[in-house]
């Protein structure tokens, strides 16, 4: 049991490492996700992870595989994706889905070009689905830096987040906070997104974003707990898929998500507003 | 006049440079109750969007008392009723005004939760999420909210929308309360009966106002007619509105006058704008 679970991140530093970063990761993207979730933007996280591309791939096609010009080639693709579709869809008729669509999709593909220009698909590869077993001090700095800055804007516009959720038009009449509210959220999107492709890539750091949400959704009815719980869930994810990895030797992201997956099916059976205590199982009523 | 809580001067307000709300002039008086009435599309909620800025007015302006504080109710709330969240916390937002973004709500602000609670009768329903509540429900705890906010402007757009008739007439008492308070009101409302027995003042909306003064001068039959006769859709060639020079004032909008009178505000000989014939 000790060889499984615990020796082989007390073995290897890289183990070590890789823990940590996912697990700094989970603590700023899980909670995240659960806001972009109860938006109802699950999907704008997705398109999001893809606008980035550009960006990561021209901080790579001047410095190569560097993180710190990566992630700051990243947020500013992100950003000017985030701003462009946030724009068009308040000044024009077209809606915010369509526009982001069509900014992301741009995004992708003058990416994936940049990124032709000078590597191999193995870089490639590596841009889109990461390395979490390859963190350096400088991925590991800017991980941490990220889910502070999280947790700490997230701490700070809590109760203007929940209203603009709940009841934006209640917070236009008592504030002015709702557009700024937004678009810091859409910022703090972009922020995790970045942060997680070095360890996962940019097109499954999503993943840890939103699974852990989506199941968190099946257990509970408030807003506090369910950001725990999906904390609690990205970590457990982080751990199953970083064992699985290394006992299996499967590349680690996917081993990630993949078990991030698996909890979000089986909450969607077994949570207690799942499939199967809503659904299935007869209930007792009472008289009132 | 001193005692005026809201002052519109030639308030246009309207979507797409068309008009809702056409050239309204007057104020509304501190500690007044007022029905605002019309049929549908005479800009009843237009007007009350632009009293709390969430529309801008495409001309001229409205003005608050300095230091006044509003609270809303809207006809279409954008309220996410899937959103995970508690009858409570619903409720607790209205301590916005009072504790802001970062301010730690008290003991006290608890307890004004539970007071308005109770108040409209919603004890006990304090951790019950927000989509287990029947309309009339979440209807008295937007109410509820609303006590919270402990305004001095309070703004209710078509409050008693399908809502029986007890809560109505909880409603009703809440609003007396309100107005006893010498909180000024201003209500939506499509009920005549209702705004009869109940308000002092009434707005009488046609995109202009027809009527605007005491309820029973207000509502005579040939208001109501001529209101009747208001005709709802936009018109794309309608003329544009230009104000004739010295004419907005040369009109004489006296604002008082034209408020103690219950008279006609509109401008009878104003060619502009969509009208019935």
């Amino acid at each position: 049991m000790y060889d499984f679970l615990i020796a082989p991140f007390v073995e290897f530093g890289f183990m070590q490492r890789a823990l940590a970063g996912s697990l700094m990761l989970a603590l700023g993207a899980c909670p995240v996700g659960v806001f972009l979730m109860l938006r109802r933007m699950s999907l704008t996280g997705d398109a999001m992870a893809h606008a980035i591309l550009p960006g990561a791939a021209a901080g790579f096609l001047l410095y190569g595989l560097q993180i710190v010009p990566m992630t700051i080639g990243g947020l500013i693709a992100g950003v000017i994706v985030a701003l462009g579709a946030g724009a068009v869809s308040r000044f024009t008729v077209q809606r915010e889905d369509a526009s982001m669509a069509a900014f992301y999709l741009i995004s992708l593909a003058l990416g994936v070009l940049i990124v032709s220009l000078r590597g191999s698909s193995v870089d490639l590869m590596h841009v889109l689905f990461g390395t979490v077993l390859a963190l350096n001090d400088d991925a590991l700095t800017l991980i941490a830096l990220i889910s502070g800055i999280t947790l700490f804007t997230l701490a700070i516009f809590w109760r203007a987040l929940v209203a603009e959720c709940l009841d934006p038009l209640f917070l236009r009449s008592v504030s002015r906070l709702g557009t700024p509210v937004h678009f810091i959220f859409l910022g703090l999107v972009v922020l995790n997104l970045v942060g997680g492709f070095q360890a996962l890539g940019t097109l499954l750091s999503v993943g840890l974003m939103m699974l852990p949400a989506a199941a968190a959704r099946f257990w509970t009815a408030r807003v506090e707990p369910m950001c725990a719980l999906a904390f609690g869930f990205g970590s457990v994810s982080c751990v199953a898929g970083l064992l699985v990895s290394y006992h299996a030797s499967l590349p680690s992201g996917p081993a990630i998500i993949l078990s991030a997956g698996a909890i979000y099916l089986a909450s969607i059976l077994f949570g207690t507003r799942g499939v199967f205590n809503t659904k299935l199982r007869r209930h007792r009523h009472r008289t009132a | 006049m001193t005692d005026a809580c809201l002052t519109f001067k030639d308030l246009t307000l309207g979507y797409n440079s068309h008009p809702a709300v056409h050239h309204l002039n007057g104020s509304i008086r501190t500690g007044s109750l007022t029905a605002v009435v019309g049929a549908n599309g005479s800009g009843k909620s237009t007007l009350m969007k632009g009293i709390v800025g969430v529309l801008k007015p495409m001309a001229g302006s409205c003005t608050l008392a300095p230091g006044k504080r509003i609270a809303y109710l809207p006809q279409q709330s954008e309220l996410d009723r899937s959103f995970p969240s508690r009858v409570v916390d619903l409720v607790s937002l209205g301590l916005w005004p009072r504790r802001g973004l970062l301010g730690r709500y008290t003991k006290e602000d608890r307890e004004a939760v539970g007071h308005a609670l109770m108040a409209v009768g919603l004890e006990g329903f304090e951790k019950r999420p927000i989509d287990t509540l029947s309309g009339g429900q979440l209807q008295r705890a937007l109410f509820a909210r609303v006590l919270v906010q402990d305004a001095d402007i309070i703004l209710l757009d078509e409050p008693f929308n399908a809502v029986d008739a007890k809560t109505v007439g909880d409603l009703i008492r809440l609003i007396k309360r309100w107005h006893g308070e010498n909180r000024t009101v201003m209500v939506v409302a499509h009920d005549l009966e209702l705004v009869r027995a109940h308000f002092p003042d009434t707005l009488l909306l046609a995109r202009q106002p027809i009527a605007w003064g005491e309820t029973i001068e207000t509502l005579r039959p040939e208001n109501l007619l001529r209101a009747r006769r208001f005709d709802e859709a936009w018109h794309d060639d309608a003329p544009w509105c230009e104000p004739e020079p010295g004419h907005a004032h040369a009109h004489g909008h006296d604002d008082h006058h034209h408020h103690e009178h219950g008279e006609v505000h509109g401008h009878p000989d104003h060619e502009s704008g969509p009208r019935a014939a």
